[in-house]
């Protein structure tokens, strides 16, 4: 396993960066994601104006991997619309499970491209895909 | 006197030659789980190839050749860990269903509302969330004995907690994260001054320190093959036995009955009593096999390698100014080879994957005991622990690599 394909300077930014990290005042959705093998917790809070995702952002504890993965989402759909947002989400477990490696497609997230080698560590996989599967959660509600 | 050659040792365990990542395999997982010596793997190679069959069940010559095999190992436990008969072990899968099946016999029946359950916060989460079923179920109290900034429990905080409406105290006997051995004997002797029974979990001191039920005065114990060089799925419970006499019976169904009618059933003496359908015969002639491996070392051997490695490790530890230790900071007579710690700006799943990638296996996460982080105020630390086959160049190996998991993670050094 090569290291430098995952730890990744933009993951070491993006997990170092704080810009996503902080409590959103009147948050008009909130949802706690847990791994519960391992203790990484998140809470995803976002701002909508209509149909749109006005403001996002996370608190919680956990690894370089699930702390950038969260940054990056969030980056990714601030600006874009809940249904523009579910597919990019759909997008982003595709490339994980390795069922969609259409480079233009995988365009679409923008940094979170590079977290494409996650796949071959299936230990860390877990870790990368807890803030989408708790928008996915948040929505579905 | 201490004799253990580790090199000889470490020849008996053909996992450790495995290449990991293009490195040597440096295994510090122990505490999860233990590897197997040739003389293991073989003992159930030869039950398959000359003793298999239902035992308790044929007069053919194999089901009695596996019905000796497997009772010989219930008489091996015994007298390992000293009970007073061989009735009083029985097998179960591991150190969890040997905790569950207390609380739902001994606990279900005897537990009454307001009756208090005590419980350490160092538990593992098999000692946890089964009495908590039986607490919600029976309207009982679960109280906690805490532990000191060293990890120790102290004797005020065992009379705060136990008193005499405590009918069950279960106590881990070595914390899986703390690596601290608790005074489960005194525990014991002031619980049964205050009435109640105990319940000890020996999963993470059996494979390691002599185990005496009978000194001890232990009502039940419980452990696991699998962390003691044996395979998976085999357990024990240890019960006195005019406890398990009154106890009802776990799981129902084959090999656990006298007489079956159409509406009703009796059952069959203790242990037969608790080991429904067939059991795992291979994983107790495994067992059996990993008994004789630790009995030839001798534990007081393997306890003191343990203890030199544990010292080594927290020395050179304690000489990096990022790296914190959790629980004792010193190698003392009630510390095994278990050093739970964190490394400045590093989470400890990173800390994991990263060693992975120089070979080295650690643990990272919770590791079973949610509500013993809780209180140490640490959402997840790093683990490392020992058995008799690791090394002091090992532990090189690992203090080595720390260095590189600051640097990935952006940190000079």
């Amino acid at each position: 396993m090569d290291l430098s394909s995952i730890y990744t300077e933009l993951i070491m930014e993006h997990s170092q960066s704080q810009h996503n990290k902080r409590r959103l005042e009147h948050a008009d959705h909130r949802e706690r994601g847990h791994n519960p093998s391992c203790g990484d917790e998140i809470t995803l809070e976002i701002k909508l104006r209509g149909e749109v995702i006005e403001d996002a952002a996370f608190t919680g504890t956990g690894c370089a991997i699930s702390q950038a993965s969260t940054s990056m989402m969030i980056d990714l759909i601030k600006g874009k619309t809940k249904d523009e947002a579910m597919k990019l989400v759909e997008t982003f477990l595709g490339m994980i499970k390795k069922e969609i490696t259409d480079e233009e497609e995988l365009e679409k997230l923008e940094d979170a491209i590079v977290l494409q080698n996650i796949s071959n560590m299936p230990a860390r996989v877990k870790c990368a895909v807890l803030a989408w599967h708790t928008l996915k959660e948040m929505f579905r509600e | 006197m201490f004799n253990l050659d580790v090199n000889e040792i470490r020849k008996d365990f053909p996992i450790l030659s495995l290449q990991v990542n293009g490195k040597r395999l440096v295994y510090l997982d122990n505490a999860a789980t233990t590897h197997k010596p040739v003389a293991v793997i073989d003992a159930m190679k030869h039950y398959y190839e000359n003793l298999n069959a239902n035992p308790h069940r044929g007069a053919h010559y194999l089901s009695v050749a596996a019905t000796e095999a497997y009772e010989g190992v219930r008489e091996k436990v015994r007298k390992f860990i000293n009970a007073a008969s061989s009735k009083e072990i029985i097998f179960t899968r591991n150190t969890t269903e040997s905790l569950n099946l207390l609380s739902y016999t001994y606990g279900m029946k005897y537990i009454e509302p307001g009756d208090e359950i005590v419980l350490s916060i160092t538990n593992h989460h098999s000692n946890i969330v089964p009495w908590q079923q039986v607490a919600k179920a029976k309207g009982a109290v679960l109280k906690y004995i805490y532990v000191d900034s060293n990890g120790r429990i102290t004797p005020e905080e065992i009379r705060n907690k136990i008193t005499s409406k405590t009918k069950v105290v279960s106590i881990g006997h070595m914390s899986n994260v703390l690596g601290v051995i608790y005074p489960v004997k005194e525990i014991i002797e002031y619980a049964h001054s205050m009435g109640a029974i105990v319940i000890v979990d020996g999963a993470q001191s059996v494979p390691h320190i002599k185990v005496d039920v009978t000194d001890m005065d232990a009502d039940f114990y419980a452990f696991s093959g699998h962390k003691m060089l044996g395979p998976m799925g085999i357990g024990v419970l240890y019960g006195k036995a005019e406890l398990l006499e009154k106890m009802p019976p776990f799981l129902t169904g084959g090999d656990m009955i006298e007489y079956v009618y159409e509406q009703e059933t009796t059952f069959a003496k203790f242990p037969f009593k608790f080991e429904a359908g067939t059991q795992n015969v291979e994983g107790a002639v495994g067992l059996g096999a990993a008994i004789d491996y630790i009995c030839n070392i001798g534990l007081h051997n393997i306890h003191e390698h343990e203890r030199r490695l544990t010292e080594y490790a927290i020395d050179k530890m304690k000489e990096i100014p990022y790296i914190h230790i959790y629980g004792p900071k010193s190698a003392d007579e009630d510390k095994g080879g278990v050093i739970s710690f964190s490394i400045d700006g590093v989470h400890p799943h990173d800390t994991a994957s990263i060693l992975d990638a120089y070979g080295i296996a650690i643990r990272a996460g919770h590791h079973c005991a949610q509500p013993l982080m809780r209180f140490l105020g640490a959402p997840a630390t790093s683990r490392i622990s020992f058995y008799l086959y690791n090394t002091t160049e090992e532990i090189d190996i690992f203090i080595d690599n720390i260095k590189n998991v600051r640097r990935w993670l952006g940190y000079g050094s």
